[in-house]
């Protein structure tokens, strides 16, 4: 135990552990990367979705189904399965989270969306808003919290997943865990999964940070959101 | 077809029964665990934070480098696979049960002290059963999540169905990829079925009236 401990330092101490394209600042870059990029683009595709079935009503089947699907594929087994489509490397990992993080934000949003107050909704049409004006200036704010609650599940999911995309080609901090394996090194397997940890438990830290500032101050601090799938 | 099964068809059926068997232990034992947590929590609500704040920790944490963590204390096992597995079931469940319980109307328990039960008769024969429906809907999420995991605990040696994706995976065996990763779905939608048609059978009161 005190062994392994002093090797874990000296794996960390190393100071070829802090250049290059195996070192942890690159590893860490490609990590965050990686993950940032698939939590932007599922949001982007996720929101206006969810906003849209939220206001119209319209598509909540498909929203149900769509969480619980993603919920039954392990993210493994995607990762794995799209290489047959997009081959190794960085493109099959982005695809692949992208996919894993839609499931949360959408029916967050959509969950959001749902949980407005109808007479809030009347109370503004009442005034006169267009339906557009009531989504942007009603709906959308009151639906924030929800929303970013599911980009903190999506996010916190995304990290975890993108570790194992080490496995496809896909980088990242995850390689000094699969590396660590491969080849019985146990300070490498540790001092990977110290980082890999490190970063989920910040990611989550981050993004409550978020919802907090992004919350309406007239909402007070309502904390929304189930935590559904994980990888 | 027919040649595919006679090649893979026991590596298949071993996978998937060892998934079943990985998945069961989890959820059993991961069920049993927060049960408890949530009955001590439940009855000195102070500790409620400090529950949901540990189990929510451990399950921030990623799958991977839990197992990374574990693996050089307790070696490519069994054990080092359930401990991973069981701690990301608890969180799920104690929030589950916890709610189901605080979801018992405070009518139905003083009644139910009213009728003279003592703590115990009232908590297995009022409380639990009607926290039953939204801990099974805790149960449910659980297990999915739970056949997922499983896969990942193939790079520990474990894994079931995992284990033979990725050694398909390795050999670019793309047939025996696709069959292991529809049995690991179908699996976790026949358990997620099987333990809402559980939960209609226990709770028959639920439809009585209006739906829930």
């Amino acid at each position: 135990m005190i062994e392994l401990a002093g090797d874990l330092a000296a794996w960390f101490a190393d100071p070829a552990r802090w250049t290059g394209t195996a070192g942890i600042p690159n590893r860490m870059l490609e990590h965050v990367v990686l993950s940032g990029l698939a939590v932007l683009v599922a949001a982007g595709i996720a929101v206006p979705a969810g906003l849209l079935i939220g206001h119209t009503n319209r598509g909540a089947l498909l929203a149900v189904s769509v969480a619980n699907i993603g919920r039954a594929v392990p993210s493994l087994a995607l990762l794995i399965v799209f290489v047959s489509v997009l081959g190794l490397g960085f493109r099959n990992a982005l695809v692949v989270l992208v996919l894993l993080a839609i499931p949360p934000i959408l029916t967050n949003t959509y969950a959001g969306m749902r949980g407005v107050d109808r007479d809030v909704v009347e109370a503004g049409s009442g005034m006169g808003m267009a339906p557009a004006t009531l989504l942007w200036r009603v709906e959308l704010p009151l639906a924030v919290p929800a929303i970013v609650a599911g980009a903190r599940t999506a996010a916190v999911q995304v990290v975890a997943t993108a570790t194992l995309a080490a496995l496809v080609g896909g980088g990242g901090l995850g390689r000094y865990i699969v590396d660590g394996f491969a080849v019985r090194d146990e300070a490498r397997l540790l001092g990977g999964a110290v980082l890999v940890a490190l970063l989920a438990l910040a990611t989550e830290r981050a993004m409550t940070l978020l919802e907090r500032r992004l919350t309406s101050p007239g909402l007070g601090l309502a904390t929304t959101g189930a935590r559904p799938a994980r990888g | 077809m027919d040649e595919f099964l006679a090649r893979n068809g026991a590596m298949l059926a071993d996978g998937l029964a060892r998934h079943l068997l990985l998945t069961g232990i989890a959820v059993g034992v991961g069920l049993a665990l927060s049960l408890a947590l949530a009955l001590v929590a439940w009855r000195r609500r102070r500790l409620i934070p400090l529950v949901t704040g540990t189990t929510g920790l451990l399950y921030t944490i990623p799958s991977l480098a839990l197992f990374a963590f574990l693996v050089p204390f307790t070696g490519l096992t069994l054990l080092t696979a359930e401990i991973g597995l069981v701690s990301y079931t608890l969180l799920i469940l104690v929030r589950n049960i916890l709610a189901g319980l605080d979801a018992v109307p405070a009518d139905v328990r003083e009644a139910a002290d009213g009728m003279g039960h003592t703590g115990v008769q009232r908590l297995l024969r009022v409380d639990l059963p009607l926290a039953l429906p939204l801990a099974l809907a805790g149960v449910r999420i659980a297990t999915v999540t739970t056949v997922g995991l499983v896969t990942v605990t193939a790079l520990i040696g474990e894994g079931g169905l995992g284990q033979v994706m990725l050694r398909a995976f390795n050999l670019q065996n793309w047939g025996l990829v696709y069959a292991s990763v529809g049995l690991m779905v179908a699996l976790a939608v026949a358990l997620d079925l099987a333990i809402l048609g559980l939960g209609r059978a226990l709770t028959p009161w639920t439809r009585a009236g209006g739906r829930s």
